[in-house]
């Protein structure tokens, strides 16, 4: 059986930008739901390539005296050029974190008030919903009820943003600190601080490494459904039937609100989608090669 | 009443002094005489007769004349007869009057001799009157042939004539009480000849016998070897030892072939006795009797003997001429009529000395009259296969003329050097030994044989080097020629002919420093010598000396640890001036622990220039090696990991703490004392100010009381990192099965969809 076989039961569909789009109910993957704008995945690609520059070079400096992160500096041309790289990351990291902010007063320029923002359904603050759905995921993990009716957030995916959010601030400040210890003890700062910043700086390191490399690839691309990887962050869109299985009560509301075909793309060309899978595969190696070599350090360094 | 009873107490008392006074009375003097007077009044003791006659004259007149007997023989009673029973009647105990104390530790007291003995018992005199015969009264006990002889010494006859001398308390230990045997260390021997023979005891205690006897040598000789113990005569003494004709003998005692002496001497002189008895000076003494000949200590001198290789030494070639005219004064008269003014034409710059021609000990042979010239020995050892058998193996004797014509001993003659040939053998120069190059260059062979290559030499290793084998033979040149081996560049190489893997040296295989002519070479010392080609750059001789080497465990050493710094600052001496102001400097330190010198920092073979990454990322075995601690937490903070990276800039030990001028830092002098720290991290920060330097450098979060904030820093962290690892832990182990298990209902169900459909499709065809 050919697609082909099919073309006459196709529906026709318009989206929000006039493309007409074609599918076939029946095989709902042809047809795709926009989960993330190009401003959002552009800032996400941005977050990778700087936060996996930022923790291997980093991991060099921390396990400094681990063979294997010797070698890994040697490799990147030594510690003149990681140091370099560190610095220049981060200094992406600064853009994406300003990025990101102004795009939110953007929102709210664009006629969002801040009280859907914070409390509306799509919003990233956690609400009393997101508790209950903790719940319910407990109670369907233990086999004691269906899956929850997730919406467009779920709670973990607050929790990946605003761990994003204060990381950036919290490791930000404390690097600035090291990165200029002269000019902020000129401001009166004592020395000692410089101490402290440095253990901050790279125990919260450790902590975000540590949970992207494990906890967000389990939530987002190895758990069995989405197994080996969701290139939905590059790509944008997910097939609608996935989009109905993964997030059933934001198709509801879309269904209901008639606003779901607003919704409505094309699927990922195929050039697109191998060039999503080639960089999320190399991005998610080099995490999990790097959260290998931080395990081995740290029990060969507190062995 | 009172009156009467007062008279009776008087009576009473009176009568009680009568009767006691009449019992003492009847202990008086006059009742012992009255029987001890008696001259043939014995009794016997341990089968002993013994006399108890007292001299009741004499008595009165000794000094305790005027003592009664009872003072003396206490606990008397006069009841018994004889007085007590028993042994030891009455023993006197002079203590209970005199203090005897010093007496005890005397050598007449440990063999039971006591007062009575010297002073006698009843007949006691004056001491003054004891010790002006004191000579005379040892002698009365001590009648062995040594003592005696002390009558006949000449300190015994300006006794006689009374003039001052010494006696017998003079050298035992100077008190009559305290009188030791004459075990005396050589220093209180020496202290006590020195009283009057002040010179010639300081000319011995210089000289090689002294020397020798200083570092207690047992064959060293002292005083008393030459000049006896009590039998000490005047070398005028046709008797004594130091007599002018007794002196070969005395000598010969010693040195005379056979002796352990003679195994000793590092001179190339045998037959010593022998040849002298041949010898012109010998045949005076011995056969023609003259006393003005001269005889070992002419030469020698008596006390202050010395090495010919010693520039005092009275053999010296400087001064052997002037001891030789201490009886040939006309002597350069005469060898001008001799010589002529012929050898002078000749060698102008081999102005001989005496021994030059005429050999010690053999002075009658003169060589120059046999005219052994150089022509005459190349007769022979021009002849390319002309050669000898030593143990067995074949020794050329060819000498290629030319050599020794370009060498450093070109003015040389070849007798100068190969000093031992004899008239009386056919050659001349069969068996005269090896050359003995101390004749000249006595003070590097008197080095050379202090070191190791020396000493292995003399105990017969066959693998020690001699002077040739660095030198050269009759090619030898001096070390400022390029072409020697022993100019600077070539050393090296030459110690490395034998200090390498496999080489003749004993240590050059098991060295813990590997190839050590190999490191030199790669080393700043040796690259600044080989590449750069500095010849103020340090060789193997300018740390080891070129020739008194030895191992720098010994203390004598110049590369031993006490000594290194010492050798390095020959060259690097502003160095070893900060050094010696800095807290590692034995001179500020004074410690029990071992402070580090050069070497435990700059290597010594392999030493680096210190801005090389190789020295500077070694601080780990530089001040780690000590400060073990403060080392590993630098290692914890921003410049120990850097640095672990490979980054030589970031600021070491050193940088900070200073290397050679270090001190610790609450001293106002330190770089990072609170005056100078600023300055001290502007080096690298320009822009370092007062608080910036608190950062601290060596900070652990390990150490919960030296720095609580940053240890609760970084558990507080760690409980964050932990708690979260822990919640998203325990949340992916819940949903992984359940996601797998709904994957495979699903999976199901796609599955069962699929058959229907096309259970569907094939029965629509």
């Amino acid at each position: 059986m050919t697609q082909e076989n099919n073309t006459q039961e196709n529906l026709k569909y318009t989206d929000a930008l006039g493309n007409t789009i074609s599918g076939s109910e029946e095989n709902e993957k042809d047809i795709h739901v926009r989960r993330f704008d190009t401003y959002t995945r552009v800032m996400h690609i941005m977050i990778i390539t700087s936060f996996l520059t930022l923790s291997v070079t980093g991991m060099i400096i921390k396990f400094s005296g681990v063979g294997v992160f010797q070698f890994l500096s040697d490799i990147l041309g030594g510690y003149k050029v990681t140091g370099f790289l560190h610095r220049f990351a981060a200094i992406i990291t600064f853009g994406y974190f300003a990025l990101h902010t102004g795009s939110l007063f953007k929102k709210k320029k664009d006629g969002h008030t801040f009280k859907y923002m914070f409390t509306g359904e799509n919003t990233m603050v956690p609400r009393k919903q997101d508790a209950i759905e903790f719940y319910q995921t407990i109670k369907w993990f233990l086999g004691l009820g269906p899956r929850p009716e997730y919406g467009r957030w779920t709670y973990w995916e607050k929790f990946d943003y605003f761990a994003v959010f204060w990381g950036v601030m919290v490791i930000g400040f404390s690097g600035l600190l090291l990165w200029f210890p002269a000019f902020f003890t000129s401001l009166g700062l004592p020395g000692e601080v410089i101490n402290v910043a440095t253990i901050i700086h790279s125990d919260e390191a450790l902590l975000a490494t540590g949970f992207i490399f494990t906890v967000h690839f389990f939530n987002t691309h190895f758990r069995p459904d989405k197994f080996p990887m969701d290139t939905v962050i590059f790509t944008g869109s997910m097939s609608l039937e996935e989009f109905k299985e993964d997030r059933p009560r934001q198709y509801k509301i879309l269904k209901e609100s008639g606003e779901l075909e607003n919704y409505f793309v094309a699927a990922p060309k195929k050039g697109l989608l191998r060039a999503s899978r080639i960089f999320g595969t190399v991005a998610l190696l080099i995490g999990l090669t790097t959260v290998l070599m931080i395990i081995y350090s740290m029990l060969f360094l507190y062995q | 009443m009172a009156i009467k009873q007062t008279f009776h107490n008087i009576v009473r008392g009176t009568f009680l002094f009568i009767f006691v006074s009449g019992m003492s009375l009847f202990a008086q003097n006059e009742d012992c005489l009255e029987c001890h007077s008696d001259d043939s009044m014995t009794y016997e003791r341990n089968g002993k007769e013994m006399s108890l006659f007292i001299h009741a004259d004499k008595f009165a007149e000794s000094i305790h004349g005027e003592l009664e007997c009872v003072e003396c023989h206490v606990d008397f009673d006069p009841a018994e007869e004889p007085h007590r029973e028993g042994t030891n009647i009455y023993k006197v105990d002079c203590s209970n009057c005199h203090d005897v104390e010093a007496y005890k530790e005397s050598v007449h007291f440990q063999k039971g001799l006591n007062c009575a003995d010297c002073h006698s018992s009843h007949e006691i005199k004056e001491t003054s009157e004891l010790k002006k015969n004191i000579e005379q009264f040892c002698i009365t006990c001590h009648k062995n042939a040594n003592v005696k002889n002390f009558t006949k010494s000449v300190h015994f006859a300006k006794l006689k004539e009374g003039e001052t001398s010494p006696t017998c308390l003079d050298c035992h230990n100077g008190s009559t009480h305290q009188i030791q045997p004459a075990k005396f260390s050589e220093n209180e021997l020496h202290d006590i000849c020195r009283t009057c023979h002040k010179v010639p005891v300081a000319n011995f205690e210089n000289s090689l016998h002294g020397k020798a006897l200083s570092k207690q040598k047992v064959m060293a000789p002292n005083c008393i070897t030459c000049h006896n113990s009590h039998d000490i005569r005047s070398g005028k003494d046709q008797s004594s030892k130091t007599y002018v004709m007794n002196i070969p003998k005395l000598c010969g005692n010693c040195h005379k072939d056979g002796t352990d002496v003679s195994t000793l001497k590092n001179i190339d002189q045998r037959h010593i006795l022998e040849n002298y008895s041949e010898s012109i000076h010998g045949e005076g003494l011995l056969k023609k009797g003259l006393i003005v000949s001269a005889v070992c200590t002419s030469c020698h001198f008596s006390h202050s003997i010395l090495p010919h290789e010693d520039i005092n030494s009275s053999i010296n070639r400087k001064n052997i001429a002037n001891t030789c005219m201490q009886c040939h004064q006309q002597i350069e008269k005469v060898h001008q009529q001799v010589i002529n003014g012929e050898l002078w034409e000749k060698n102008p710059n081999s102005i001989p000395v005496c021994i030059d021609c005429h050999q010690p000990h053999q002075v009658r042979r003169v060589f120059y009259e046999q005219d052994y010239t150089n022509d005459y020995c190349m007769t022979c050892h021009k002849d390319q296969n002309l050669s000898k058998v030593v143990n067995g193996e074949k020794v050329s004797l060819y000498v290629n003329i030319d050599d020794h014509n370009n060498s450093a001993h070109k003015e040389k003659t070849c007798i100068n050097c190969h000093s031992n040939v004899s008239t009386a053998r056919k050659p001349v120069c069969i068996n005269s030994g090896k050359v003995d190059c101390s004749t000249c260059h006595a003070g590097q062979v008197d080095d050379f044989n202090l070191s190791t290559h020396g000493i292995k030499l003399a105990a017969g290793d066959k693998h020690a080097p001699e002077c040739i084998d660095c030198h050269g033979k009759h090619n030898i040149l001096k070390k400022d020629n390029t072409a020697a081996p022993t100019f600077a560049r070539n050393i090296p190489n030459l110690c490395g002919k034998c200090h390498k893997a496999d080489g003749r040296a004993e240590k050059a295989s098991s060295t813990p420093e590997g190839s050590i002519v190999e490191n030199y070479k790669m080393s700043i010392h040796g690259k600044g010598l080989l590449e750069s080609g500095l010849m103020v750059t340090a060789t193997c001789v300018d740390c080891h000396t070129a020739h008194k080497e030895l191992p720098a465990s010994d203390l004598m050493s110049s590369v031993n640890q006490h000594n290194v710094a010492n050798t390095c600052a020959k060259c690097h001496l502003g160095i070893l001036e900060k050094f010696n102001k800095s807290i590692h400097s034995p001179l500020v330190t004074k410690t029990d622990k071992e402070l580090p010198g050069c070497r435990d920092c700059h290597k010594s073979h392999t030493i680096e220039r210190t801005d090389l990454d190789d020295f500077r990322q070694g601080i780990y075995t530089q001040c780690g090696r000590c400060h073990e601690e403060v080392t590993a937490t630098y290692f914890e903070t921003f410049h120990g990991k850097v640095s672990k990276l490979g980054s030589v800039k970031t600021a070491k030990c050193y940088d900070c703490h200073g290397s050679h001028d270090i001190l610790p830092t609450y001293m106002p002098e330190s770089k990072l004392s609170r005056e100078n720290v600023v300055e001290t991290c502007k080096t690298c920060h320009p822009q370092s100010n007062k608080k910036f330097v608190g950062y601290l450098t060596h900070a652990t979060h390990h150490d919960k009381d030296k720095y609580p904030f940053l240890y609760y820093t970084f558990w507080g962290m760690t409980i964050l990192l932990l708690s979260t690892f822990t919640f998203f832990g325990l949340h992916t182990l819940l949903w992984l099965p359940r996601a797998l298990a709904e994957k495979k209902k699903h999976n199901k169900q796609k599955k069962q969809i699929a058959a229907r459909k096309e259970g569907t499709d094939d029965s629509g065809e």
